[in-house]
């Protein structure tokens, strides 16, 4: 549910790094209590992201949730996947459901991240 | 803030004689009307609207208010507490009506059975069950031609829709079901269970209302779910009712909307001259409508939820000063397969095919006024 080689933020968020480049999605947790996702908001390539800022916006049925981005950087990539087809993000939310690659300014901010066994932790 | 203080407001929440069944199937419950309700069930929301649109759903609705009233003074007193016209309503038929104001702003809307000679039942909102009971019983008092028991609590009330639900309902009752025909209400035994079967629902699917004795609620839950019927929540029930263009109280009435603007006059038009909102009703009816209640397709990205801005498709920018009507329900919808609404908008906007903007927090998104219902069964 939750692997150990991405890190985790307490707004259910995840990292996945890849050199200076960070994968960011969200949590199994995240997806199950959302629902249904079926809208998934996402910034233009190139612009620039503050660590734990509003990066957009995921809807399930039901509600809207902000997304907030577990690192600061700018933004390289976005997934048209999870925007095109929502219900990516339940079925896969660690790989094609991905959202965000970033291109992180400091690589210390990941130090405020989680690992995931205390991000479990925070669930119980 | 300790734990407490978080979790004694669901101590206070009713449950449904169904509620143990929910939880035991995995049904995330929610607090709704006073009520702890499931609002999903572990497929989620968007398999249980599909079940509902092509096979059949099944929905514990015994939160929702049901009164009974008897004696020869019934149809004369409901007479003056709805919008309906009584004196046409004959046994085994139903119709749909309003519990409006002295200035005609609906305090509710409720589906009045008329179950048999000089005997009617209304089922309320669960949400407005206390303020229509305020309302109500001043009314009642000194009145001896009739009584009005609350049967909320001593029945069980279970909706089964979708295409297959009649044909669920007939096999369990000796072919009893199909013969009562739609928005008409019968006697039969469901399995053995004595029931009042209802052939509405709020779904813009065929099917029945079941109502039984509280202790048979189980029972009939689940042989209704071993013939076939899946298990739909609250979530399911919002999407399905948004569809087949049906308003819910709270959201899209309100006592500051009147039938009439919420497009509804039909319901309000025969009304008796003695009723309470009879006046204020008449001389709405009379008046040119300032507002209008509208269904609405988004074109571009985005869903639309309670509460936005609704914008002429000239506007620019977010602004206030360019709103044009506001957005009662929305969401998304599996059926129409995007982003649908209803909202009240300025009369002038309010034609077919005018083109709307919507303003999604700041993101403004177009949309466009249709025709309701957004779903229609075939």
């Amino acid at each position: 549910m939750y692997p150990d080689d991405l890190k985790y933020s307490k707004e259910h968020e995840w990292v996945r790094m890849n050199g200076n480049i960070a994968e960011v999605g969200v949590t199994v947790f995240a997806q199950e209590s959302l629902g249904d996702v079926v809208f998934v908001d996402l910034p233009d390539v190139g612009s620039d992201i503050e660590q734990f800022a509003k990066f957009g916006e995921i809807e399930s049925v039901k509600a809207v949730s902000d997304l907030f981005s577990p690192v600061g950087g700018k933004i390289v990539e976005v997934n048209s996947e999870a925007t095109d087809n929502p219900e990516s993000v339940n079925a896969e939310p660690y790989g094609v459901g991905w959202l965000i690659k970033v291109d992180l300014s400091d690589t210390e901010q990941l130090d405020g991240l989680m690992d995931a066994a205390s991000y479990e932790a925070t669930l119980e | 803030m300790s734990d407490e203080s978080q979790t004694q407001p669901e101590a206070t929440l009713k449950k449904t004689v169904l509620h143990a069944l929910h939880v035991e199937s995995g049904a995330k419950m929610v607090p709704f009307g006073g009520w702890d309700m499931p609002v999903q069930y572990s497929n989620g929301i968007i398999s249980e609207v599909k079940a509902v649109r092509n096979s059949a759903g099944i929905f514990d609705v015994s939160h929702m208010g049901r009164l009974e009233f008897e004696g020869s003074g019934a149809e004369s007193f409901l007479g003056s507490i709805l919008s309906a016209n009584m004196p046409i309503l004959k046994v085994g038929r139903s119709k749909y009506s309003f519990i409006c104001n002295a200035s005609g702003g609906i305090i509710d809307d409720a589906m009045v059975y008329k179950v048999a000679d000089e005997k009617f039942l209304l089922v309320i909102n669960a949400g407005n069950a206390d303020v229509d009971m305020e309302w109500i019983n001043p009314l009642v008092a000194g009145r001896d031609d009739f009584t009005m028991t609350i049967t909320t609590a001593e029945t069980a009330m279970i909706a089964i829709q979708g295409p297959n639900a009649v044909e669920i309902v007939d096999q369990l009752t000796s072919s009893e079901a199909s013969k009562i025909r739609r928005f008409r209400t019968g006697s039969a035994s469901v399995n053995g269970i004595p029931a009042i079967l209802a052939r509405t629902g709020y779904t813009g699917e065929d099917g029945f209302e079941i109502i039984v004795a509280a202790d048979k609620g189980a029972v009939l839950w689940n042989t209704l779910k071993e013939a076939g019927a899946t298990e739909a929540g609250l979530g399911a029930r919002d999407v399905l009712r948004l569809e087949a263009g049906l308003p819910l109280h709270g959201n899209d009435l309100s006592e500051e909307t009147n039938p009439f603007e919420a497009g509804f006059g039909r319901f309000a038009s025969s009304i008796a001259p003695d009723s309470i909102a009879a006046d204020a009703l008449n001389q709405i009816a009379k008046t040119p409508l300032q507002r209008t209640l509208v269904g609405f397709k988004m074109t571009g990205r985005g869903i639309p939820r309670t509460g936005l801005n609704i914008l002429s498709d000239d506007a620019s920018a977010t602004s206030d000063a360019n709103s044009i009507g506001t957005v009662t329900s929305g969401t998304h919808s599996p059926t129409v397969d995007g982003g649908i609404g209803m909202g009240y908008v300025e009369q002038k906007y309010s034609a077919i095919d005018t083109q709307i903007v919507i303003d999604v927090r700041g993101r403004l998104v177009e949309a466009e006024i249709v025709e309701m219902p957004f779903y229609k069964r075939g």
